[in-house]
């Protein structure tokens, strides 16, 4: 079983996500009109980008935009669930053998302090989040089921592998559901609101480049975010 | 059921349709024929189908409903945080259910979402800065505003406004022979005062070429006096045409895009017929987004620009008093604290956030000057934009929207509000009229004219 997950169930799972996700921003890329979004993309093409660029940059560096800035608490949970959500699937020492294993590609691996640090952020960050949607009347009205299965969808991976980076329980049962959990949300991705892995990219930069090229990036400085 | 006579998907193409809803004061059968208007479902998704497509359909699917919106919407702040009021909620409640439902929605809806869309959103696209996903809710309630307008589901005044754009080419019953001998009229009111003083109209090939609003004609001739004599002093070869004057566009607040279109076309025709160097247009917020910013796509421009450059009565009075066309009396710049109102339409959404802060260096002695918190693109709305100053239905919401600018303009002590934008100056007067703060508020053409120094050979003779 651990050889069909981590093997051919691994490739796949990734596979799915990977050729989903390039479906997902072709898709978005080809749905963009410049008539109809009221954005000159390709005219004014230098403009576009920098605006592109500023507006994925300030929104990904913590506390770059001021959005992050005025919700500081809010700034805290989200890094401290995305940082470890990025990096840990990627970078724990564990994942690499296992990626270096199946595909051939072999990244360097987190220090287990600071691994156990980012794992622990995911999970204390998800909890926060989901609690932040029942307890804040602005966020507790946008929320449906679908919300909190995204973020259960994507904290289940993380708690199992706590449990496993503990052997706490049956270890190899735990392990399995880990890598069951990780691929069911790799899948998920291109389907789902997960999503935005790559589609916040793209957002961020049509938005960047509306500013950018249209609402006054070739003005001035260019927009404060 | 039937379509009503007043309320219904036609859009008013001639003069006696529009006397004719006109004559229906405040709208009250428009509005009693509105709770009975079908909605074309068909027509509605058909619509969508060929106009929505990725950026606004990835907008509602991928929002993470975070709400991190909320707090950058100033109808949600001043409404005790109703969280009916958040930016996000809004949209999803509207556009996204009605794509949700391909379309399929009924009346009752239909008058919900136009409430929503006019009376919940004033279009200042804030939130678009504070979304971490970088989605727009303005830009997408403006998209609305199109669906409900095509439906007939629009607040009475609007209908009217995108009517006067479609059979005057300007926002109210000015026609162009109004434009020309008021513009005239007010020229020799002042050439006394002003010797050598003119209106060139429709001059070809000159400097500048000048756009107003309507209501200037209409109700405030004397800012076409000063705008001719500032160009006057600062030795401006300008002009004004005859046909193509209009800048500003209700149609936009109206969601009447064919009307945008005919609107804008008419500017960009007359740039085409006299070629001047420069457009330069009024002190208006909106008039310059659908003009400037916005009107090129309407018009099909590929370069997203109008036929020749165009910039805002700030950009011209920067250049001007930079350059020394203008020169201000030192003795006579503003000594009393007095703040400035970011226009939404031209600060967030094209950039001119230092330009006006340069007028004040001009104008305003040292130490005077303070600013609103927040300001520049992050400036809360005047409270009136996007059409709600208008809209009769929605007075009692406008003017509670008005708070956030007047506890603004409270806490800086000023006042005076220097307010270059004629619906955020609209709103200043309203809520000095509704809440009696003791402010006044002014455009900066006539604080200009106050303390500009005339060059000798222009002075009158003794």
């Amino acid at each position: 079983m651990y050889d069909l997950l981590t093997g051919p169930g691994l490739k796949l799972s990734i596979g799915i996500c990977l050729i989903g996700l390039i479906i997902r921003g072709v898709l978005y890329i080809k749905g963009l009109h410049w008539q109809l979004d009221r954005v000159a993309y390709t005219a004014h093409l230098k403009a576009g980008i920098r605006g592109a660029l500023r507006s994925i940059f300030f929104w990904i560096l913590p506390f770059g935009a001021r959005g992050w800035r005025t919700q500081p608490l809010m700034t805290v949970l989200f890094f401290g669930f995305h940082i470890g959500a990025v990096c840990i699937p990627l970078f724990l020492a564990a994942h690499t053998m296992i990626l270096q294993k199946a595909l051939g590609i072999s990244f360097a691996s987190l220090n287990q302090t600071v691994a156990d640090v980012m794992s622990w952020g995911v999970v204390v960050s998800a909890f926060f989040l989901a609690l932040r949607r029942l307890v804040l009347p602005e966020v507790r009205i946008l929320s449906g089921p679908y919300d909190y299965l995204i973020l259960f969808l994507s904290a289940a991976p993380f708690i199992t592998g706590l449990l496993c980076r503990y052997e706490i329980g049956d270890y190899s049962f735990f392990l399995l559901i880990h890598i069951l959990l990780g691929e069911i949300l790799l899948i998920s991705i291109p389907f789902t609101r997960l999503s935005h892995i790559l589609l916040f990219f793209l957002s961020r930069a049509q938005l960047g480049m509306d500013f950018g090229i249209k609402r006054g990036g070739m003005k001035g400085k260019g927009l404060n975010w | 059921m039937p379509e009503g006579t007043l309320c219904n998907r036609q859009p008013i193409q001639t003069d006696e349709a529009l006397k004719t809803l006109l004559s229906d004061t405040g709208g009250r059968q428009y509005y009693q024929e509105m709770q009975s208007l079908p909605v074309d479902t068909p027509l509605l998704w058909e619509t969508i189908q060929k106009t929505c497509r990725s950026r606004i359909r990835t907008w509602l699917s991928m929002c993470a409903r975070c709400g991190m919106c909320a707090d950058s919407c100033f109808l949600y702040r001043i409404n005790d945080r109703d969280p009916k009021q958040v930016p996000a909620y809004k949209i999803q409640s509207t556009l996204g259910e009605i794509l949700r439902r391909k379309g399929r929605v009924d009346n009752a809806f239909m008058q919900m979402a136009m409430e929503t869309a006019w009376a919940k959103c004033t279009c200042c696209n804030r939130c678009g800065l504070y979304c971490p996903h970088g989605i727009d809710m303005g830009v997408m309630f403006g998209y609305l505003r199109g669906l409900l307008y095509q439906q007939g589901f629009v607040p009475w005044e609007l209908k009217i406004g995108a009517g006067m754009h479609r059979v005057y080419h300007a926002q109210m019953d000015v026609t162009d022979a109004d434009f020309t001998e008021t513009f005239a009229w007010m020229v020799e009111e002042n050439e006394e005062d002003y010797p050598g003083l003119a209106v060139p109209v429709d001059k070809v090939g000159a400097d500048i070429m000048y756009t107003v609003n309507a209501r200037e004609v209409k109700h405030y001739p004397e800012d076409l006096a000063e705008a001719a004599i500032l160009f006057h002093l600062a030795g401006e070869n300008w002009t004004v045409p005859s046909r193509g004057w209009e800048q500003t566009s209700l149609a936009m607040f109206a969601g009447d895009w064919e009307a945008c279109k005919i609107q804008v076309e008419s500017v960009y025709d007359a740039m085409e017929r006299l070629k001047p160097k420069r457009m330069v247009g009024t002190e208006c917020g909106h008039a310059h987004r659908a003009t400037v910013v916005e009107g090129p796509y309407w018009a099909g421009r590929k370069d997203g620009l109008p036929p020749v450059e165009s910039i805002h009565y700030v950009e011209w009075l920067a250049e001007a008093l930079r350059t020394g066309k203008l020169k201000i009396n030192p003795e006579k710049r503003i000594k009393e604290p007095v703040t400035l109102q970011d226009s939404c339409n031209y600060v967030r959404n094209h950039g001119l956030k230092e330009i006006t802060r340069e007028i004040m260096s001009y104008i305003v002695e040292p130490g005077y000057f303070i600013d609103m918190s927040p300001n520049r693109e992050h400036n809360y709305c005047c409270g009136g934009g996007g059409g709600f100053n208008g809209i009769g239905l929605y007075r009692k919401q406008r003017n509670k929207a008005l708070i956030t600018k007047r506890d603004q303009i409270l806490s800086t002590g000023a006042k005076l509000v220097i307010a270059p934008c004629h619906n955020c100056w609209d709103a200043i007067r309203d809520l000095e009229e509704e809440y009696r703060i003791g402010i006044r508020w002014s455009f900066l053409k006539p604080l200009i004219l106050k303390m500009v120094e005339i060059p000798e050979h222009l002075k009158p003779e003794e």
